[in-house]
C-alpha cells in the first residue's frame, strides 16, 4: 500500500517535471523572446535591453530554466513583466476567488449528482429517469454562456433577485465573494451536474443487476438499505476519476463564466495575460493548472484505493 | 402425516411474448416437500431451474412473472403476501444459498457486517449477543480462524471459504427450507466435496428442507433423497434418488445419465442428439419439450403435452412411458483405443517455467526470482496423441497452454513441435507456417467468435491467412469444414448469435481445423456445455483424431472427460508435474497422493452395474 502511495507520488512529480520542461520549452520556442513580445513595436535600443537584463534574458535559455525550475520549488513563480510585481501577489487573490466558487459549485453539485443519477437508476426507463436524464442532456449540450445568460435574464433581469454580475475587488473578503456568486455557482453546477449524474446512473445500473444487490434482497433487506448499504458505495466507486476531473476542471478557473459574470478569478486572468502577452505569468498559470490536474487526478486514485477494498489489499500483495 | 412445507400448483412462470403469446420459462409444475425432505432439481442450462427455485422465494428475474398456478409457503403464497411479510420470509423462513458466492457478498462491505445484516433481520437476539453467534456459525460451517474471517472483505477470502460464509449467513436466520443454487459449481473438486459433506451434516443435524439446484446428477445424488429432472420448463421426472437412478424411465433422463463421463469405465459417453430449444424458441408449443430430441418421438408427442403419470413408484410426463421402460438405456460399447502411436514426439517440452511477474529491474539486482507459476515442466506429445493436462485452478493447467500457444511468455525452458520449429517465442516472433501449425480452441465461444461476422467469414478467414486458394475451392472447404464438423451447409450465412453454445464450440473447432494443424490446443472446451452436447462434442474430438491424425492438448479440470478421451494424462499440482503416463495406467492405479485425493473427490453417480456394458450397441 505505502509502496504504491510512494510510486503514485513519484509519477506525479516526474509529470510536473516533464509539463514544466514543456510549457518552458514553448513559450521558448515561440519567435523573439517575453520582451520582444511585450513590448511589440517598442522592442527596440535601450528599451529592449534594459527589459532583457530586468528578467535576465541574456543568459542561455538552459540557465533560465535551472533558475525559474529553482525558483518554482522554492515557492517562487517569477516575476511579471507587464505589472511589476511579484506572481504570487497577482495569481494568490484570483485563485482563491477561482478555488471559493469551484469548491461551492462542487460542494453543490456532486452529492446533487449523485443523488439524481441514483434516483435515475432506480427508476431506469420510467418518468423520473426520462425527466432527469432529458434534462441533465440538455444542461449538457447548452454551452455555460448560454445558461449562464439566461439565468441573468431571469434571476437579475426579469426577477430581480440577484445580481447580474460580480462586482468586486479581487481581494474582497470571503463573505462579500459567497454571497455574489449564487448565479455562477448555478451555472456551473448545471453544466458539472449532467456529466457526472450520466455516470453514477450507468454504473448503478450495473450494480443493481449485480447478485449481491439481488442477494441483499433475497436476505430480506428492505429496499432503502439495499440501495444505500450494497449498492451506492459500489456503484460509486467508477465515478471518484470523472468527479475529480470536474473538480480540476472547476478549480481551472472556468473562463467562460468568469467572463460572462465579471468574476475575478484565474481564468479571467489567463485570458488577459496572453493578450498582454505577459509571458513569464502565462507560463506560471500554464504550471499551476497542471499541477492542480496532476494533484486531483492523485488524490482521486489514492481516493478510489482507499474505498475500494480489493484494489487496497492488491497494493499490500 | 403433517401438511408439506411447500406445495406448487401448476405454477407457470415466463412473459407475455409479441401478440400477448406466453412464453414459458417454467412450465405448469407441480410439487410438495415435507419439512426436513431434501429435494434435487436437475436440468441442463436453461431449462429453468433458477427461475423456479427463485420463484419459491417469490422472486421473478427482471422481466419475468408468474403467468398461472399457486405457491405455497408454509400456508402462504410468498406472491400474495406485503413486503414486510416477505422481507421477513426471505432469509428468515426460507435462506438461498447462491451459486457463485464470490459475487453475492457485497465487496465494500466486511463479512462481519453482512452477517450482522442477517442476524439483525432474522433474530431475536441482542446486538451484544451478535458476534459470539457469528463465530458459532463460522465454527459450524468449519471456517478456520473465524475472528479474522469477520474482519475481512470476501475477496480476500478463497472460493470454498466465500461458500462457507454464505452458508452461514443462510444458516444465520434458522431457516426451515434450505434454496441452493448450483452452490458447489464454481468450486474445485476437493474443496466441492468438503462443502457436499457439510451439507449433508447440516440437513442430518438441523432436520432442514432443502431444495438442490444443480446441473449435475452426480453431485445431487449426494445430498438429495427426492430427485426431480427438469427439461425445457417442466419437471418431466420425479422420484426417490435410488429408484430415480438405477432405473430412469424418462427418455431424457436415460439420455442425460448416458451423457455423463465417468470414472473407470472404458466406454464413451452417449450424445443426446441435437440441443434443447431455448424459452422465446419453445414458445407457447403444445407438445412434448423433449419431443424434436427423443428417438421415442411420434405424431401424438409433437401434438399434445403429456399429462403426468405415476409409473413405477414415481411420477413421469410422457407419453410413451411404456416404450421407454422397455427400451434400456444403453452406453455404446466402443472401448476406447489409443491408435498406434509413433514414435516420434510432436511437440516437446522441456523444463518450462512461466511466471507472470516481470521481472523487474530493482528485484533482478536484490537477486529475488520472479515467482513461478510453472516450475520445470517436462512433457511431449506423439503425432495423432491426447494429451489430457488436469488439475485444479490455480495448477498452471492454462498457463502451460498458453506459453504453447505463444499469449504468455515463457521464464526458461525449451518447447519444440516436430523437432524443428521453436515455440519458445511469443507469437508475434513465429513464422507463419509455424503458427499454422499449432491452433487454439478457447473455453468459451460466445468470447471468442466474433458476433459481427458470419459463421462463413470466421471460417474464411484462417484459410485466406494461411492458403492462397480460388473463390470456388475456398467455398468448398468452408463447406468441407462445416460438414467435417457436423454442421449444415447453411449455416454459413448465419451469425455466433443465432447458433446454440454446442454448435458455436463446433465452429471455433472448425475454425482451428481451416488451418490444417498438426496439434490442437483446447482450453476446458466442453466445461462451458451442458453434459449431453459435451459428450458429442467428445465424440467429435475422437472422430477428428481418427480422420487427420491430428493431436491434441486437452486442458481440463475433469478427471471423468480426460480419461473418457485422452491417451495420456499430466496431473498439475502448484504449477508442478505430480504425475504422468498413460490414462489407462494412472487412472487404474493412481501412484501419487494428489492424484488419489483428485481422483477420491469425484462425486460418482454409480447406480447400477451396467449388464450389458460391453457389448450392445442399440440403434433405435
Amino acid at each position: 500500500m505505502l509502496r504504491l502511495i510512494a510510486r503514485r507520488l513519484i509519477f506525479a512529480v516526474v509529470t510536473l517535471w516533464v509539463v514544466s520542461m514543456v510549457v518552458f520549452s514553448a513559450i521558448e520556442l515561440l519567435p523573439g523572446d517575453a520582451c520582444q513580445a511585450f513590448l511589440g513595436q517598442m522592442a527596440q535600443g535601450k528599451r529592449l535591453e534594459n527589459c532583457r537584463t530586468e528578467h535576465n534574458l541574456n543568459a542561455p535559455a538552459y540557465v533560465r530554466y535551472a533558475d525559474w525550475a529553482l525558483g518554482l520549488s522554492a515557492g517562487d513563480l517569477g516575476k511579471s513583466i507587464k505589472r511589476s510585481k511579484p506572481l504570487e501577489d497577482i495569481i494568490g487573490p484570483r485563485f482563491r476567488n477561482t478555488v471559493i466558487l469551484g469548491m461551492t459549485a462542487a460542494l453543490v453539485g456532486i452529492p446533487l449528482a449523485i443523488l439524481l443519477g441514483a434516483l435515475a437508476a432506480l427508476y431506469r426507463d420510467r418518468r423520473p429517469d426520462l425527466w432527469i436524464s432529458f434534462i441533465a442532456i440538455f444542461c449538457m449540450t447548452v454551452p455555460e454562456f448560454i445558461t449562464g445568460t439566461l439565468l441573468i435574464s431571469f434571476f437579475s433581469v426579469w426577477l430581480g433577485w440577484l445580481p447580474g454580475i460580480v462586482i468586486m475587488r479581487a481581494d474582497a473578503p470571503l463573505l462579500d465573494v459567497l454571497s455574489k456568486i449564487v448565479l455562477p455557482v448555478m451555472t456551473l453546477t448545471l453544466v458539472m451536474v449532467a456529466h457526472i449524474m450520466r455516470m453514477v446512473r450507468t454504473s448503478m445500473i450495473d450494480v443493481l443487476a449485480s447478485d449481491f444487490v439481488m442477494m441483499s434482497q433475497l436476505k430480506g433487506v428492505s429496499r432503502l438499505r439495499q440501495v444505500l448499504m450494497h449498492a451506492l458505495p459500489n456503484a460509486l466507486l467508477p465515478t471518484i476519476n470523472l468527479i475529480a476531473l470536474n473538480i480540476a476542471w472547476l478549480m481551472g478557473g472556468v473562463l467562460v463564466v468568469e467572463v460572462v459574470f465579471n468574476y475575478p478569478g484565474i481564468g479571467r486572468l489567463s485570458v488577459n495575460a496572453i493578450s498582454d502577452r505577459d509571458f513569464p505569468l502565462v507560463q506560471a498559470i500554464a504550471l499551476l493548472m497542471a499541477s492542480l490536474y496532476v494533484g486531483l487526478n492523485l488524490i482521486a486514485d489514492l481516493l478510489a484505493l482507499l474505498l475500494n477494498p480489493k484494489l487496497r489489499s492488491r497494493g499490500v500483495g | 402425516m403433517t401438511a408439506p412445507l411447500l406445495t406448487i400448483e401448476n405454477l407457470s412462470i415466463g412473459f407475455r411474448g409479441p401478440d400477448d403469446q406466453p412464453v414459458f420459462i417454467v412450465r405448469e409444475v407441480n410439487m410438495s416437500l415435507a419439512a426436513g425432505e431434501t429435494l434435487g432439481l436437475v436440468g441442463e442450462s436453461g431449462c429453468g431451474k433458477s427461475s423456479l427455485l427463485l420463484a419459491m422465494m417469490g422472486y421473478y428475474k427482471p422481466g419475468l412473472g408468474r403467468l398461472s398456478g399457486s405457491l405455497s409457503y408454509d400456508g402462504e403464497d410468498p406472491g400474495l403476501i406485503s413486503s414486510h411479510q416477505l422481507q421477513a420470509l426471505r432469509g428468515g423462513g426460507m435462506a438461498l444459498i447462491p451459486q457463485n458466492a464470490g459475487q453475492a457478498l457485497t465487496p465494500t462491505l466486511r463479512i462481519k457486517a453482512q452477517m450482522i445484516e442477517v442476524l439483525r433481520l432474522h433474530s431475536d437476539l441482542a446486538p451484544s449477543a451478535w458476534h459470539p453467534r457469528c463465530i458459532e456459525l463460522f465454527e459450524r460451517v468449519k471456517l478456520p480462524a473465524p475472528e479474522q474471517m469477520l474482519k475481512r472483505y470476501p475477496h480476500e477470502l478463497s472460493g470454498g471459504q466465500q461458500q462457507r460464509v454464505a452458508i452461514a449467513m443462510a444458516l444465520a436466520g434458522e431457516p426451515n427450507l434450505l434454496l441452493l443454487d448450483e452452490p458447489t459449481t464454481g468450486l474445485d473438486v476437493t474443496t466441492q466435496v468438503e462443502v457436499l459433506a457439510l451439507l449433508q451434516e447440516i440437513c442430518r443435524d438441523l432436520g432442514t428442507a432443502m431444495v438442490y439446484v444443480s446441473h449435475d446428477i452426480q453431485v445431487i445424488q449426494k445430498v438429495c433423497n427426492q430427485i426431480a429432472i427438469m427439461y425445457a420448463g417442466e419437471i418431466v421426472e420425479m422420484g426417490s434418488r435410488a429408484t430415480l437412478l438405477a432405473a430412469p424411465v424418462h427418455p431424457y433422463t436415460q439420455g442425460l445419465l448416458a451423457s455423463i463421463p465417468r470414472l473407470h469405465q472404458q466406454t464413451l459417453p452417449r450424445p443426446i442428439a441435437g440441443e434443447m430449444l431455448q424459452p422465446v424458441h419453445r414458445g407457447s408449443s403444445v407438445g412434448c419439450g423433449y419431443a424434436n430430441r427423443c428417438l421415442l418421438a411420434t405424431d401424438q408427442c409433437q401434438a399434445t403435452s403429456p399429462a403426468p403419470r405415476v409409473v413405477m413408484d414415481r411420477w413421469v410426463k410422457c407419453h410413451e412411458v411404456e416404450a421407454a421402460v422397455a427400451g434400456e438405456l444403453i452406453r455404446p460399447a466402443q472401448k476406447l483405443l489409443a491408435p498406434a502411436l509413433g514414435e516420434n514426439l510432436l511437440l516437446a517440452v522441456e523444463d518450462l517455467s512461466v511466471s507472470y511477474q516481470r521481472p523487474s529491474l530493482v528485484r533482478a539486482l536484490l537477486g529475488h526470482k520472479p515467482l513461478a507459476t510453472v516450475q520445470g515442466v517436462t512433457f511431449g506429445i506423439r503425432q495423432g496423441e491426447i494429451l489430457g493436462l488436469v488439475g485444479e485452478s490455480g495448477s498452471g493447467k492454462s498457463t502451460i497452454l498458453k506459453t504453447i500457444a505463444g499469449l504468455q511468455r515463457s521464464l526458461s525452458g525449451r518447447i519444440t513441435l516436430s523437432g524443428t520449429d521453436d515455440l519458445a517465442g511469443p507469437v508475434e516472433s513465429r513464422a507463419r507456417g509455424c503458427l499454422r501449425k499449432v491452433q487454439l480452441v478457447f473455453q468459451n465461444p460466445d468470447a471468442s467468435l466474433n458476433p459481427r461476422k458470419t459463421i462463413g467469414e470466421i471460417l474464411r478467414r484462417p484459410l485466406e491467412l494461411y492458403f492462397e486458394l480460388a473463390p470456388t475451392v475456398m467455398n468448398d472447404e468452408v463447406d468441407a469444414l462445416l460438414h467435417r464438423v457436423n454442421l449444415p451447409e447453411s449455416y454459413k450465412g448465419r451469425f455466433p448469435g443465432q447458433l446454440s453454445g454446442g454448435e458455436k464450440q463446433r465452429v471455433a473447432i472448425a475454425r482451428a481445423l481451416a488451418a490444417k494443424p498438426e496439434l490442437i490446443l483446447c482450453d476446458e472446451i466442453t466445461s462451458a456445455l451442458d453434459v449431453s452436447v459435451q459428450a458429442a462434442i467428445l465424440k467429435l474430438l475422437l472422430d477428428l483424431r481418427a480422420d487427420s491424425g491430428v493431436s491434441l492438448l486437452f486442458v481440463s479440470h475433469d478427471l471423468a472427460v480426460v480419461e473418457t478421451l485422452c491417451d495420456s494424462v499430466l496431473v498439475l499440482e502448484g504449477g508442478e508435474v505430480r504425475e504422468a503416463g498413460l490414462c489407462a495406467e494412472v487412472f487404474k492405479n493412481p501412484q501419487h497422493a494428489y492424484t488419489q485425493a483428485l481422483m477420491k473427490a469425484v462425486p460418482i453417480a454409480d447406480p447400477r452395474k451396467r449388464k450389458d456394458e460391453n457389448d450392445v450397441v442399440h440403434i433405435t
